[in-house]
């Protein structure tokens, strides 16, 4: 399925503005959804146009919301990023490792590096921070500084 | 790591370490010999790069991404410069493209030789660790001739590529290409053809075709499982839509089809490098790239030596990016490597860990060992399990020493 052909599924399905979906040149398609209808994209992404292949998951920090987009494979060489948001005051999202088990590292990730809460990931050792990384430093937020760690933090330099 | 149980205990070694390489850390429990479970633990080496990248220019991202992998060096500075590139609306010269190409397949040599260098080492064949990684040699000497450095080549540049390929040079690479075929045959016909090789690497460090789909794996860990993925067929960049080449695959799904994904693949990119080399388009290597680059975003992925590398790129219209990630292959397929140790030996471990070509960059490497019979535990050193491994399999007739036929 090329990226036209997925775009057009999803627009049917969906019923998204063409503010929320793109498709800038082939075997690319970025799309924007509301996280209460994310896991139904996810899936229908899944199970439905066959995107079996979690490349990443990429954070941001966008001031009031933190966003992550899911980019997503298929076998033709079209990468589906679909983008979803939550309040920074509340970052809880549910994990996708039921669906990709290999998610797991990159939903570690979003919890060290940008302060989201991964609901029903598994027990397990963080990652990428190390042990002793204070609590509530997110260095990827965009107003995160190293001088925030304080004297002695874990990188001071 | 799992938790412990009171009268257990465990030595720390780590995680810098200075006779070691690759900072990770694996905790393994065992019942007498056999692998229950494998927890690993990353980001000994997280260095922050992405962040770093927001707070630095686009051009001084390039070296900065450049330094992400000693190995894969060329790898991540062109998924960056692909994705900037595409945000900016540049069309880069087609010699450059060719260019980044011979430089990737050349890298893609080293990277591979390497490999095969360090796989050897890992099951006592010394012997052809001191092979591949003189014959890798001939392929660094001409890194080294046409980018003026033997790692972190500095050849990419928003816009294109920084240095030309003279008539002398290529000259020079497609004489490089003879040697190297006829030790790459060797290598193949060692590899499938050797009855201790072939013994040893059979059957072991398992994942099947269904598991590997599922756990996301990348590069030549996926395709030696039978999964035709390959960047350059399936989402070309560069040159790759102009140059014939075949995708290897291998179903056997273990170690040994890994090693024969690899060396088979060695072949391809001969040709590919042969191709591009003679087939060279006349033009400018680059074009002017504005220092600031427009909002938008873009995706840029690369196949690397040990699989796929994504890079996502957001740009806000200054002269920083908004956001950059990385993924590396490496990242995608230490997911498999549990599977992989599921119900082996512990004599299994450095070979199917070395097996995915792992790239975690610089440092340690220390094995937590758990009998989950006596509830005890005691911490492993890499060169140690290695030693062990070799014994462990020589005691059962499986030796090293004594494959013949070398050259």
């Amino acid at each position: 399925m090329d990226a036209e052909e997925t775009k057009q599924k999803l627009v049917s399905k969906f019923v998204l503005p063409d503010t929320s979906i793109r498709s800038p040149r082939t075997r690319r398609v970025f799309m924007e959804i509301d996280y209460a209808r994310f896991r139904e994209a996810l899936e229908y992404s899944y199970n439905g146009l066959a995107y079996k292949a979690l490349a990443a998951i990429t954070g941001f920090d966008e001031g009031e919301n933190l966003a992550f987009m899911y980019h997503m494979s298929n076998e033709e060489g079209v990468v589906l990023s679909i983008k979803t948001f939550v309040k920074k005051a509340d970052p809880s999202l549910m994990t996708i490792t039921d669906i990709f088990p290999g998610a797991d590292v990159f939903e570690r990730e979003l919890v060290d590096l940008l302060g989201a809460k991964v609901e029903g990931l598994k027990p397990g050792d963080r990652y990428p921070l190390t042990d002793d990384w204070p609590a509530g430093q997110y260095p990827l937020r965009k107003d995160w500084k190293v001088e925030n760690l304080g004297e002695g933090g874990s990188c001071q330099r | 790591m799992p938790e412990m149980n009171s009268g257990e205990f465990k030595i720390p070694i780590g995680p810098q370490h200075p006779a070691l390489k690759e900072p990770t850390s694996f905790s393994v429990a065992l019942k007498g010999e056999k692998i229950m479970g494998v927890d690993v633990r990353l980001g000994y080496n997280h260095r922050g790069i992405e962040k770093a990248c927001e707070e630095r220019t686009y051009i001084q991202d390039v070296y900065l991404i450049e330094r992400i992998c000693g190995i894969c060096s060329h790898s991540h500075s062109t998924a960056f410069v692909q994705a900037v590139e595409e945000i900016a609306g540049l069309e880069v010269p087609k010699r450059a493209k060719y260019i980044r190409m011979i430089i990737g397949e050349l890298e893609r040599i080293h990277s591979h030789l390497l490999w095969l260098g360090v796989a050897g080492h890992e099951i006592g064949f010394d012997t052809l660790l001191m092979y591949t990684w003189r014959d890798r040699e001939i392929a660094m000497d001409i890194l080294a001739e046409i980018t003026g450095n033997r790692v972190n080549y500095g050849m990419n540049t928003i816009g294109g590529v920084r240095r030309d390929i003279t008539a002398a040079q290529a000259k020079e690479v497609m004489e490089a290409l003879k040697p190297l075929e006829e030790r790459t045959k060797y290598y193949i016909d060692i590899a499938t053809q050797e009855p201790t090789i072939v013994e040893r690497l059979s059957g072991v460090g398992y994942v099947s075709k269904e598991d590997t789909i599922k756990l996301g794996a990348v590069g030549p860990t996926a395709r030696a499982s039978g999964v035709a993925r390959d960047i350059r067929r399936d989402d070309p960049y560069s040159a790759y839509d102009e140059i014939p080449f075949n995708v290897i695959t291998d179903d056997h799904c273990d170690v040994y089809g890994r090693a024969v994904v690899r060396l088979k693949e060695l072949m391809e990119t001969y040709k590919m490098i042969s191709y591009g080399v003679m087939n060279l388009p006349e033009g400018p290597i680059s074009v002017r790239a504005p220092r600031k680059i427009p909002a938008g975003e873009a995706i840029s992925r690369y196949e690397a030596p040990r699989g796929e590398d994504f890079h996502y790129v957001k740009s806000n219209g200054s002269d920083h990016p908004e956001r950059v990630k990385v993924r590396a292959p490496t990242l995608a397929n230490v997911q498999c490597v549990k599977k992989m140790l599921e119900n082996r030996y512990l004599a299994d471990l450095p070979i199917v860990v070395a097996a995915i070509d792992p790239c975690f960059s610089c440092t340690d490497r220390l094995i937590e060992v758990k009998d989950v019979d006596k509830k005890s535990s005691d911490v492993i050193e890499w060169n140690d399990l290695t030693r062990y491994s070799i014994d462990w399999y020589r005691d059962r007739g499986i030796d090293m020493t004594k494959v013949g036929g070398l050259k």
